[in-house]
């Protein structure tokens, strides 16, 4: 209510202002003037000279100007622009009106005539130009009137045989943005009864399509465009302007080239079934194989520009014939006119034929047979080769899009999968890493298709060795994903993975997560090598290996991950295996799988924690949930205990099943801040942990928001009072600020009220009117019965909640020798760390750094050093500066990740963020916005020695 | 070798002027008294355009220029004229020097010929003349190299020199506008080979060293001072520097440094690549190779050596090879074509003993290997650059006669354009279509406009009336009335009269009479008159009749029509006969 009064008051403080600036220059214009239009009209009217005018106006622009005003200026405007004779005076006005029109609240319905008069009169072109441009913005802003948009359309039909480009393009461009979408122009002459000139006799599209063959290349894109735009306004393209797009295919103009490629994309999806002949021959083919093979065409056009966007269109192209999609990697070698065989089919029969060395003798890939000259088809035609060509282009840029389009085409297509495999793993070759990185991504999302041979295999792991991180741990990655046919392969690539690890340490748990899953899914391929993997013999007991050599657990994580699924396995296991394993079970439990052990007290314990299934914990979950729910007084007798007890089991449930733990979590979390409010104990951790909830978690319904904004508004309604009984002199300005608060959570929740009957906030909502009026000690009295009498929000199982967590990989905090360095200089500390379901990394996440003294300084991350791996996960790796002092002796600073989070900008999931953001329009209440940061990792402890300078 | 001439537009120019390597008379420079029979170069030369710096195609330049005499201008690309001199004088030094031959070109001479050099920039074009005018574009190859589009007036001829398509480690591919040239003359070494991709060559080759390295042997690849060693170093360096290699890689020193340094100046005619990441670290700037010494090859443990030349016929290379030569571990990896006889085609075959000179033998151990790197476009490459250039002819120079014939069958085919395959010393001539520019006057423009639809269509041919007037250099179209009074003549008009015999009883104004209605009824849609002095108008065309002087009824038709309006007799007749 006070708000709305504000608001009001202010209104009228505000119209009281304009009062004595409308008086002012009413003696010389009209009455009605305001002032704004006023001043310009005087301006416009001191002006000598063009420049002058000009000048007034620039500097005109760069003000806004009020809703109401805009109608007047407008006239003012157009005053000027009849008198005026110098063509870029009249070109700004023009631009003017269209920037006035665009005016929040302003309907530019009444200035649609002068605008489309001014037309009539105007020689130069450039100004026709940016008055059409005008009309555009006009008619954008019109989109509820038909009547303007006819008149405009008609205007536009009229100008577009002007002789300058540039009134053409804008015409175009007003037709593709007005264009009626449902009828066609002819109905609605008639239906109008307007007098009935020849042009208009057609729709849009056919007028549009006529300037497909204009002279200026510009206006040829300008055409295109505006079909596109027809099109992305849900006009359905005639099929007709399918061959016409074709032609331009072949313009000389890559901007047109471009256009045309897009314009053939679309009418592709339009009528991917249409039949369309083939020229100089008698044959037929469907619409999106035509299509297919014109773009395929032009990934060897002359522009790279071009190039990128055929390639990139090609993905999108699923409908299209598995023939002709084939044909994009076809590519036949010949050498003196023999045929030659590829290195990848050299490489496969290679394979088929069991041979493994390659290349040993001089022209092992001698051309064999002769060909017929009249079969070699030099020129590509249709998508032959489309992506050989592209893959090999000479701008990355093409050869990114190139691959993924490859990507989406074999995500549909198994067969076609399996075909581009060599050209994929050829790309892991490329000069450039960021192509090497993506064709690597993409065969891991392929993946689920293909199997890799040995010789495919080999060349992949062949990139384990290359230097940088981010290509190894993709790679890694896909070897996660990858299937593979031999027993050979998996020995193959547990060596150079073990090679990997020996030459780069630090890969160690990505090597080791790499391995989980080789061995859980190929256990039989894992069987036959036990022996050797293990190094066990049959008649002697071997060394026992060391159990902290990373090279060793690496191959126990494979042999046991194996085994999980193969119940033969543990018989081939020496006694030193069990005891690893069960060491290994412990420390490394998310890489080591429970297993049956036969005669073995493990097993029982294992199975037990197997049984515990997502259900029964999800019931559990809701059990105990609704246990909670019963209490209806918080002082009743027990309520603290079932509490108590309600949050160690919710805790534990998080810890033993690792997909509730967000949610259960996130129930402890709030069930503890009730017993908090309970208690009548740590206001200020309450709030911290209402944040902790609200930032933390992701995933969360404006229910849940809402249930945690009230856990915080009856936090602050206990500051309150706690205040009340210290501090009285801040009172007043403490009640006005709850009052606020209350009023703020009312806009926030509107729909969410009902949900909360009888709730604390419902009963101060009732007694909003004597809250606002009260005094602060009565308000205090009020605030706290209504707290007593509050029951306990119930809340509503989250569905998918996950909470933020973050990981410090690097640093491990084990090392024992100081991190030394001159004091006064800096020493940088890498960080690497893994985020889980955290939002917006490259803003939210800080690095933390807290030294000894007590000093901490918060670090924030370049964007670029966050990465992407998976969906929901995100990767830091930094650098962090520290620098100090000197100290005697060297002590232990600590590294923790923070979670920024601000209460103004990510308060609310994206549904009602419009409403949110409306509300800050209307009264901004920077005040309320609370920023902070959570801390969400571990913190690490890293030993640093700041060295005296020797002088 | 390349020297090809090119006359066009009444301009002479020189394309390429290079020698042939497997000659030591004079029939390795081209025969320049061909040219002219006697007089001098300079007259009858307009310009020498050099496409890239390889012998065989400018090694014959100092000869042509000082001592042939030539004065005119040279044009070549920034680096072929840094890199030209260094091979040019390399090669003199071994002829020279080594081989004692006279009448060959000095140091002072390649000098001199250097002077006359005018560098050219990709994409800027060149004013030799008033009329004649040429544009570079880039051609991969090796650095610098270029392509060259020559235009005088309308008709334009586009040289390629050796281009290649597909970029590879340190060059880009090559690139041309649709300028639709009259003649594209193509260079077509590889006529008849479509190539696989260069990335698997190219991993082949990074494994084979790599696995060597990793046994510890030593791997020995023999090249050429300039282009593939280059791109090979590229490829060592930053697979080195991707899989954090420790062995070292050794560079024969001498011609090869001179010219690195070049390849690190020019770095916007490298590729993307090398283009993007200079600012951090120069590609060529190399942190893995280093130069070698002769003591390096006794070095234990593994190693990469560079050594020239390329097909292990004598120097540095083969030295390295003799002592490399016992042990199975090492290996040697010839990038390119050996010719017949050299030691390098020998052990290619699998010839495992050696004789050398001295009667002595050496056992090859060592694993021999095979990779082409070769940087000319292949039959797809030169169809692609038909298909960006869109030549009316087609020239193929620069390859073998019968891989030549297919290609040519092939363009003809598939762009049906017309091609020629040139003997060296043959002449082919094309005739061209060029456009004579008329000034028309403005007033006949509008009219026509006038007349036409909404807007001109640059596509298509009009016709129109008009008056074509050419006077001292200069040709007008003006509409014919100006034209008359320009000139003083008095219009006159030409109509042709017609007679026709009918056999008809009426009389000669009845006769008349039927023949306007028979037209009328006939010929509708045109303006038929009946005049009172006894005459019927149809459209222009007048008609009159006459009674013939011996019998009455026999009557003549006189037809009269001017010659504009034939068409309008046409109709006139079809009303006759039906």
């Amino acid at each position: 209510m006070a708000a709305h009064l504000k608001k009001r008051v202010y209104e009228e403080f505000s119209k009281v202002v304009q009062i004595p600036h409308e008086e002012a220059p009413a003696k010389k214009l009209r009455l009605s003037k305001p002032s704004k239009s006023a001043a310009l009209h005087i301006d416009l009217c001191k002006a000598t000279n063009s420049t002058d005018a000009l000048q007034y106006l620039l500097h005109f622009a760069r003000k806004p100007v009020e809703t109401e005003s805009v109608e007047g200026v407008v006239r003012i405007l157009l005053e000027h622009y009849y008198k005026e004779t110098d063509n870029s005076v009249r070109l700004k006005i023009a631009s003017l009106l269209g920037l006035l029109s665009k005016t929040q609240g302003f309907s530019p319905d009444c200035i649609v005539d002068d605008a489309i008069n001014t037309l009539g009169n105007e020689k130069s072109h450039q100004v026709l130009a940016q008055l059409m441009d005008t009309l555009l913005v006009i008619g954008t802003q019109l989109p509820e009137s038909p009547a303007v948009r006819q008149r405009l359309i008609e205007v536009a039909c009229k100008h577009l045989s002007d002789t300058y480009f540039g009134v053409r393009n804008k015409c175009l461009q007003l037709l593709g943005c007005l264009g009626m979408v449902d009828t066609p122009l002819t109905k609605d002459n008639e239906g109008l009864g307007i007098s009935l000139v020849p042009l208009k006799l057609r729709d849009v599209q056919s007028i549009i399509s006529d300037y497909f063959g204009d002279q200026d290349p510009r206006v040829r894109t300008a055409a295109l465009k505006a079909m596109l735009q027809l099109h992305e306004r849900g006009m359905k393209i005639h099929e007709i302007i399918y061959d016409q797009a074709c032609r331009l295919l072949s313009d000389d103009y890559e901007q047109v080239r471009s256009a045309a490629v897009q314009m053939v994309w679309v009418l592709s999806h339009l009528y991917p079934e249409s039949i369309v002949p083939i020229p100089s021959s008698n044959e037929e083919i469907r619409l999106v194989d035509d299509a297919f093979g014109k773009i395929s065409h032009m990934v060897s056009d002359g522009s790279w520009m071009v190039r990128v966007q055929a390639a990139k269109t090609l993905g999108s192209m699923l409908q299209v014939s598995p023939q002709f999609l084939e044909q994009t990697l076809d590519k036949k070698l010949m050498s003196d006119l023999r045929r030659k065989r590829t290195a990848h089919e050299r490489a496969k029969e290679l394979f088929t034929s069991g041979e493994f060395s390659s290349g040993r003798k001089w022209a092992d890939d001698a051309p064999k047979e002769k060909l017929d000259t009249n079969t070699v088809n030099l020129i590509a035609s249709g998508a032959c080769g489309a992506f050989v060509h592209g893959l090999e282009d000479e701008m990355f840029e093409v050869r990114i899009a190139a691959v993924e389009a490859l990507c989406q085409l074999a995500r549909s297509s198994a067969s076609f999968a399996e075909k581009c495999l060599d050209f994929l793993v050829d790309m892991f070759n490329d000069e450039i890493e960021e192509v090497r990185l993506q064709s690597i991504h993409v065969l891991r999302e392929i993946s689920t298709h293909i199997t890799l041979r040995e010789d495919q295999l080999d060349t992949v792991l062949a990139v384990l060795e290359d230097s940088s991180r981010d290509i190894r741990e993709a790679l890694h990655e896909l070897i996660c994903y990858t299937n593979v046919s031999t027993k050979e392969c998996v020995q193959l690539a547990l060596l150079e993975l073990l090679k990997n690890l020996n030459k780069y340490p630090t890969d160690r748990n990505s090597v080791w997560k790499c391995l989980k899953f080789m061995g859980s899914r190929h256990p039989t391929l894992v069987l036959p090598l036990v022996p050797e993997l293990l190094s066990t013999h049959p008649y002697f007991d071997t060394p026992e290996p060391d159990m902290d050599d990373p090279a060793y657990i690496a191959v126990l994580v494979l042999v046991f991950n194996a085994a999980k699924s193969c119940p033969t396995m543990p018989a081939l296991f020496s006694d030193h295996t069990f005891r690893h394993y069960s060491y290994l079970r412990d420390s490394l439990s998310h890489l080591v799988p429970p297993l049956r052990l036969p005669g073995n007290g493990l097993d029982l314990v294992d199975s037990r924690c197997g049984l515990g299934s997502v259900e029964s914990a999800q019931l559990f979950l809701q059990q105990s949930l609704n246990r909670v729910s019963t209490i209806q007084n918080l002082e009743a007798p027990g309520a603290q205990d079932l509490l108590d007890f309600t949050i160690r089991d919710l805790r534990r449930l998080g810890e033993l099943q690792t997909e509730l733990a967000g949610a259960a979590d996130f129930c402890a979390t709030y069930l503890r801040c009730q017993l908090l409010l309970m208690k009548v104990v740590g206001v200020l951790s309450i709030l911290e942990e209402t944040y902790k909830l609200e930032f933390l978690y992701s995933g969360l319904d404006s229910r849940q928001v809402a249930t945690i904004h009230h856990v915080r508004l009856q936090a602050k309604a206990l500051q309150l009072i706690l205040t009340a009984r210290t501090r009285l002199d801040s009172l007043i300005s403490s009640c006005e600020k709850f009052l606020q608060d209350i009023e703020s959570f009312q806009r926030l929740f509107l729909t969410e009220l009902p949900h909360l009957q009888d709730s604390f906030v419902d009963k101060l909502l009732e007694l909003m009117p004597r809250l606002s009026s009260c005094k602060p000690v009565e308000l205090v009295k009020i605030l706290q019965t209504t707290l007593r009498q509050s029951g306990l929000l119930q809340l509503r199982l989250p569905e998918q909640i996950h909470r933020a967590t973050a990981t410090i990989i690097e640093p491990t905090g084990e090392s024992d020798n100081p991190l030394r360095f001159t004091t006064g200089l800096v020493v940088a500390l890498d960080i690497d760390a893994t985020l889980e379901h955290v939002q917006d990394p490259q803003n939210n996440v800080k690095v933390q750094v807290l030294y000894p003294d007590g000093q901490s300084h918060v670090i924030h991350p370049k964007p670029g050093d966050f990465r992407k791996p998976g969906p929901d996960r995100h990767r830091l790796i930094t650098q962090v500066y520290l620098s100090h002092t000197a100290w005697t002796e060297p002590s232990q600073i600590e590294v923790r990740l923070l979670l920024a989070y601000s209460s103004s900008s990510t308060s609310l999931s994206s549904p009602s963020k419009l409403g949110w953001s409306d509300s800050i329009d209307s009264l901004p209440t920077p005040e309320t916005a609370v920023e902070g940061t959570i801390p969400f990792s571990k913190p690490v402890k890293v030993y640093i020695m700041p060295k005296p300078a020797r002088r | 070798r390349s020297c090809i001439l090119v006359s066009i537009g009444g301009k002479n120019i020189m394309l390429d002027c290079g020698m042939h390597m497997g000659y030591n008379d004079d029939r390795r420079f081209p025969d320049f008294s061909y040219i002219t029979q006697n007089g001098r170069l300079t007259d009858f030369l307009d310009c020498v355009i050099i496409s890239h710096f390889h012998l065989d195609h400018c090694g014959a330049l100092p000869f042509m220029s000082e001592m042939v005499g030539y004065d005119g201008p040279i044009y070549m690309t920034h680096p072929t004229k840094a890199i030209c001199p260094i091979l040019l004088e390399d090669f003199r030094k071994i002829t020279v020097d080594k081989k004692g031959e006279t009448n060959f070109f000095t140091s002072q001479m390649i000098k001199d010929c250097m002077k006359k050099v005018v560098p050219l920039n990709l994409h800027q074009t060149v004013q030799v003349d008033d009329e004649l005018e040429i544009k570079a574009y880039y051609a991969g190859h090796v650095l610098g190299a270029a392509m060259v589009h020559i235009k005088v007036g309308s008709e334009s001829v586009v040289y390629t020199g050796d281009y290649n398509m597909t970029p590879d480690r340190h060059l880009g591919a090559a690139w041309i506008d649709k300028c639709r040239p009259d003649i594209l003359i193509s260079e077509s070494t590889y006529a008849t080979t479509i190539r696989d991709s260069k990335r698997c060559r190219e991993r082949d080759f990074l494994k084979k060293v790599h696995e060597s390295i990793e046994r510890g042997g030593k791997v020995l690849i023999p090249v050429f001072a300039l282009g593939r060693a280059q791109e090979l170093c590229i490829l060592l360096e930053t697979f080195w520097e991707r899989m954090n290699l420790k062995a070292p890689i050794y560079f024969s020193t001498g011609l090869t440094e001179k010219a690195n340094h070049y390849y690190k100046l020019f770095i916007t005619w490298t590729n993307q690549k090398i283009r993007k990441t200079f600012v951090q670290r120069n590609m060529f700037e190399f942190k893995h190779i280093k130069a070698f010494d002769r003591s390096y090859a006794d070095n234990p443990g593994p190693m990469v050596v560079f050594a020239t030349p390329g097909m292990l016929h004598a120097g540095q290379s083969l030295q390295i090879f003799k002592k490399w030569a016992g042990n199975e571990k090492n290996m040697v990896i010839m990038p390119g074509y050996c010719v017949q006889g050299t030691i390098g085609h020998k052990i290619l075959n699998g010839q495992r003993k050696l004789e050398m000179e001295g009667r002595s033998t050496l056992d090859v151990k060592l694993q021999v290997e095979y990779m082409s790197f070769s940087a000319h476009a292949d039959a797809k490459g030169i169809m692609q650059l038909i298909r960006m250039a869109e030549p009316r002819n087609m020239l193929l120079v620069h390859g073998e006669a019968v891989k030549m014939e297919f290609l040519k069958g092939k363009i003809e085919q598939e762009f049906s354009i017309d091609c020629y395959m040139p003997a060296n010393g043959e002449t082919v001539t094309v005739t061209t279509n060029p456009s004579v520019p008329v000034d028309i006057s403005l007033n006949l423009l509008k009219r026509e406009m006038a007349l036409g639809g909404p807007l001109p269509d640059p596509k298509k041919p009009r016709t129109m009336h008009g008056t074509l007037i050419m006077k001292e250099n200069s040709l007008k179209l003006v509409s014919s009335e100006q034209a008359l009074k320009e000139l003083g003549l008095n219009e006159h008009q030409l109509r042709f009269t017609c007679r026709v015999q009918l056999q008809d009883p009426h009389s000669d104004t009845d006769t008349l009479h039927r023949i306007y209605t028979h037209l009328k009824s006939v010929l509708k849609g045109y303006t038929i008159q009946h005049l009172p002095d006894g005459t019927v108008m149809v459209e222009s065309i007048v008609i009159k009749v006459s009674s013939s002087t011996e019998d009455p009824n026999t009557k003549v038709l006189l037809l009269s029509w001017s010659y504009q309006f034939g068409s309008d007799l046409y109709c006139l007749k079809r009303g006759f006969f039906f």
